[in-house]
């Protein structure tokens, strides 16, 4: 696996891969890099501009928005990495199963995956979270389920594709058994490609965590996440505009960067045909 | 043509069926209780019964599936809990405006996003392309929410151009459809510009140009004529993405319409009003797909001849 | 007075990859020029060369000119050539399937031409094409100028792109492979048809094939090409009597004629390297029966052969 590393040599590739690390880093090592705790009002400090005290300035608790910031960090990169590791999975069996096994399995799945395909993921999101209530669990779990689709959608047609190939049947005549050919032949030459589309998904899932995380559905306060950070919304805008400004783009620059390392990891493992993102 | 349409509307039914069966049964997961909102609080449990008798909701789910499937079939879409007021109402006074809101965001994107993809197709691998490329990837990667905030701050906040919020005149129009224009510009002008480059490489190109026409009029005649019949598809799937986009945008807008009212009636637990509002954006997702369907075959003879 | 089409020295590369090296070809007025080689030969590269298309397929001229009418084609402006494709060079692709514009009637794809290189108006053009497709003995003409290309077959589109190589009133046609991708009864059909419009109109014909009896049946003079490089070139007659060349005397004895023996069918063995391999030497070397250590190491040098010339450090002496 040098592919993740040799896509840090192109030029966007590295300057994204090397956002996300630092993106990263600061979220694990979040106590270590900030004096301020993220859940500790200090009203008299409220809408504070950008200072040296506090380098983006303070929101409407008089809370610190870069601590509040790199804790949020957190918050959406792991409810949105876990959520499409579970998707991901869930989306793999399905797939795998549908296209392996065929007939009436493979028309149930195929019809589901198309009809909750046409539905954009923020309904479904907002539905299930509506169902399981709001707070971190449920957002992970309206994420995961909204983006089963499209990795069953993937494996399937990657399996498909694959099933017709020599060395396949070759297993087969063989007389190796369905788990084995599965596991051991068929899922792993699928993987390069549902890998790089996940990783390519957990961004888009970012924007959903905060879209959800605006709505007040996401991580309940004190707790930061990106999304919930900007939920006070319009109202802020007049008042104190970089509360809202720096979460947003803090969600962009990371969605751009994921987008630029993956598109240079496609590039460098060669399966854009194999990919075909469906726009 | 005429039983080609037939035969695809109805295909529609059954999906309509499944689509029906699966927004009735789910919203009946959600937790929380529409009565517990209607009843003050230390009512008697003859009060309860009562009440949920009139909203029919004593009886078995099947056969509140079907009584209100019979009813929304008959335009009845049952009565508002917490609004007290028929469903179809409440509908019939957003759906305008969601309509006007996703119409010229979708006319918007589509306008601009093939502008820009052909301008990218046209001078690919140079700087307008990189350009282009680059602003459209940003544009993708930017919640609507916080685009729509941004927006307000610049031009509402800022440069006092357009109102913050509401539905009053077309000033009220521009910065919500630009929100959702933008997000849908630049998966039209991704599209545009890829199958521009693909039609390009096609070999009745090579002998348009051999013909001796002008490349502009080679690009623009031909290849964005073809280019364009997978935009118009895709476009057509992603209807349901427009709306959706809707849904966040109004939020952030304050404005009327399909979204505001869905994620209120959501917070309230106001069942029958849910249940209306995702069937009306399915059957858009379903109309949409159908008028895919339709101008793929008004652009495409080859899908004509295949029709019939 | 100068030739219609004349190549001179003509050295091609796409990237980093020099294809065509030194062609030097001319095609003279009223004339039919057969351009013969196997696949990969860099027959369809000359063609796009003499039309001035290299750009469409990212290649470009490194040495030597393609001269039109006396008139050096580099020199010429964009618009210039323009007016000459179509024009007063018409094209023939290699597969009539794909060469038209799915989405545009028939008709209207063959009226572009004459509207846009004869000036004519709409109805004089659409005459014009119905005058044309009569000519290729289209039956039915008014019924298929207004069909889509995905209801003829391929015969009828092929003849329909002959219709628009000949609508622009062209003094050239340069024909890629004209038959190729049809059946092989439709074959001899198109090869006639485009041979007798041609020799009719005066028209000249620069017709790439891989067919030598197409070639013998149609052609004044055949130019071979291998490898990138012409190994012979000269009047059909005396060639076919005589190949010098021992690649076209290969290429002579695989038309199937009659009275010969089972058997003797001589294919020739291996095929023409990639331009990222070609040997040193004589390009032929590896699979030529006469190849010498001379053969091995320079380039064989042109010899004047009658009204021909050869390529060839050992060519065929003839009686």
């Amino acid at each position: 696996m040098t592919a993740p590393l040799r896509a840090f040599r192109r030029p966007q590739g590295g300057l994204a891969g090397g956002w996300l690390i630092l993106v990263i880093a600061a979220a694990l090592a979040a106590p270590l890099l900030t004096p301020y705790a993220y859940d500790v009002q200090n009203l008299p400090q409220a809408y504070q501009p950008a200072s040296a005290r506090h380098w983006l300035g303070t929101d409407e608790f008089g809370r610190d928005l870069l601590t509040r910031l790199i804790y949020g960090a957190r918050t959406s990169l792991s409810v949105s990495a876990t959520a499409i590791s579970i998707s991901v999975l869930c989306g793999m069996v399905l797939g795998a199963a549908a296209a392996w096994f065929g007939g009436w399995l493979d028309r149930a799945v195929t019809m589901v995956v198309d009809l909750s395909w046409s539905f954009p993921e923020i309904l479904i999101a907002l539905i299930l979270v509506a169902i399981i209530g709001p707070g971190t669990i449920g957002v992970m779990i309206a994420i995961a389920v909204a983006y089963i689709a499209q990795f069953t959608r993937l494996t399937r047609a990657q399996i498909l594709t694959l099933k017709g190939e020599t060395f396949i049947e070759a297993a087969r005549s063989l007389g190796a058994g369905h788990a084995h050919i599965l596991f051991r032949h068929l899922l792993p030459n699928a993987l390069a490609p549902v890998l790089v589309s996940a990783m390519l998904a957990t961004g888009d899932a970012i924007i959903l965590e905060a879209t959800l995380g605006f709505f007040g559905l996401g991580a309940q306060p004190p707790v930061p996440s990106w999304g919930g950070m900007m939920s006070a919304g319009s109202a802020l805008v007049f008042k104190a505009p970089w509360v809202i400004i720096f979460p947003g783009l803090a969600v962009a620059v990371t969605v751009v960067a994921i987008n630029l390392y993956g598109d240079a990891l496609i590039a460098e493992l060669d399966i854009r045909s194999r990919l075909r993102r469906e726009a | 043509m005429l039983s080609w349409l037939i035969k695809r509307l109805l295909m529609l039914v059954p999906v309509f069926l499944a689509v029906s069966v699966v927004i009735f049964s789910i919203l009946h997961f959600i937790p929380g209780d529409p009565i517990d909102n209607l009843l003050k609080i230390g009512s008697s449990p003859e009060a309860r019964a009562e009440m949920e008798a009139r909203y029919g909701l004593d009886r078995p789910l099947p056969v509140q599936y079907l009584i209100w499937l019979s009813n929304v079939l008959q335009g009845d879409l049952g009565t508002a809990i917490v609004a007290r007021r028929p469903v179809a109402d409440l509908i019939a006074q957003a759906l305008p405006h969601s309509l006007r809101l996703g119409g010229l965001a979708l006319l918007f994107s589509t306008v601009v996003g093939v502008t820009l993809g052909v301008v990218a197709a046209l001078s690919r691998d140079r700087w307008p392309d990189r350009a282009i490329m680059g602003g459209v990837l940003v544009g993708s990667t930017m919640p609507s929410f916080w685009l729509g905030l941004i927006l307000i701050l610049i031009f509402s906040v800022g440069l006092g151009w357009f109102p913050v919020s509401g539905a009053r005149g077309w000033q009220s129009l521009v910065l919500p459809v630009l929100t959702i224009g933008l997000g849908g510009t630049a998966l039209v002008a991704r599209i545009t510009r890829v199958s521009m480059i693909e039609a390009a490489g096609r070999d009745f190109v090579t002998l348009l140009h051999a013909k001796g026409l002008s490349p502009l009029r080679i690009q623009l005649r031909h290849v964005l004529r073809h280019a364009l019949i997978p935009v118009v598809t895709i476009l057509a799937l992603r209807i349901g993405w427009i709306l959706g986009g809707a849904v966040t945008v109004e939020v952030v807008f304050a404005r009327p319409g399909l979204g505001t009212l869905l994620i209120k009636s959501l917070s309230q637990h106001d069942y029958p009003v849910v249940q209306a509002c995702l069937l009306m954006l399915a059957m858009a997702v379903m109309l949409g797909t159908l008028m895919g369907d339709i101008l793929q075959a008004l652009m495409d003879p080859r899908v004509r001849a295949a029709m019939t | 007075m100068s030739a219609l089409l004349e190549l001179q020295s003509l050295s091609v590369a796409i990237g980093k990859v020099a294809l065509l090296d030194g062609i030097a070809l001319t095609v003279e007025r009223g004339q039919i020029l057969g351009l013969v080689g196997e696949s990969g030969s860099g027959k369809s590269l000359t063609a796009m060369a003499a039309m001035g298309l290299l750009p469409l397929i990212g290649g470009r001229v490194t040495a030597g000119a393609v001269r039109f009418d006396g008139q050096d084609m580099a020199a010429m402006t964009e618009v210039q050539r323009r007016r000459l494709r179509g024009g007063r060079i018409g094209f023939v692709t290699q597969n009539p399937m794909t060469a038209l514009d799915p989405v545009q009637r028939i008709g209207a794809q063959v009226d572009v031409v004459s509207r846009l290189h004869l000036g004519l108006s709409r109805d004089e053009a659409r005459a014009r094409t119905l005058d044309l497709l009569t000519q290729l003995r289209i039956p039915e003409a008014e019924t298929v100028a207004e069909a889509w290309p995905h209801q003829l077959s391929g015969g009828m589109k092929q003849r329909i792109v002959i219709a628009m190589a000949l609508a622009g009133d062209p003094d050239l046609i340069i024909a890629d492979e004209p038959t190729t991708a049809l059946d092989v009864t439709v074959q001899a059909q198109i090869i006639h048809i485009l041979g007798h419009l041609v020799r009719d109109r005066g028209v000249s014909l620069l017709l790439i094939t891989h067919d030598m009896s197409v070639v013998a049946q149609v052609c004044d003079r055949v130019a071979v090409l291998y490898a990138g490089r012409v190994a012979e070139e000269g009047p059909v007659g005396p060639i076919f009597a005589a190949p010098a060349h021992p690649y076209t005397a290969a290429l002579i004895g695989c038309i199937p004629q009659a009275g010969m023996a089972k058997g003797s069918l001589t294919g020739i063995p291996g095929a023409v390297p990639s331009a990222m391999t070609f040997p040193e030497g004589c390009r032929f070397h590896p699979r030529c029966p006469r190849a010498s250590q001379a053969c091995r190491a320079s380039p064989p040098p042109i010899l004047s052969r009658g009204e021909g010339r050869v390529a060839c450090h050992h060519p065929e002496v003839s009686a």
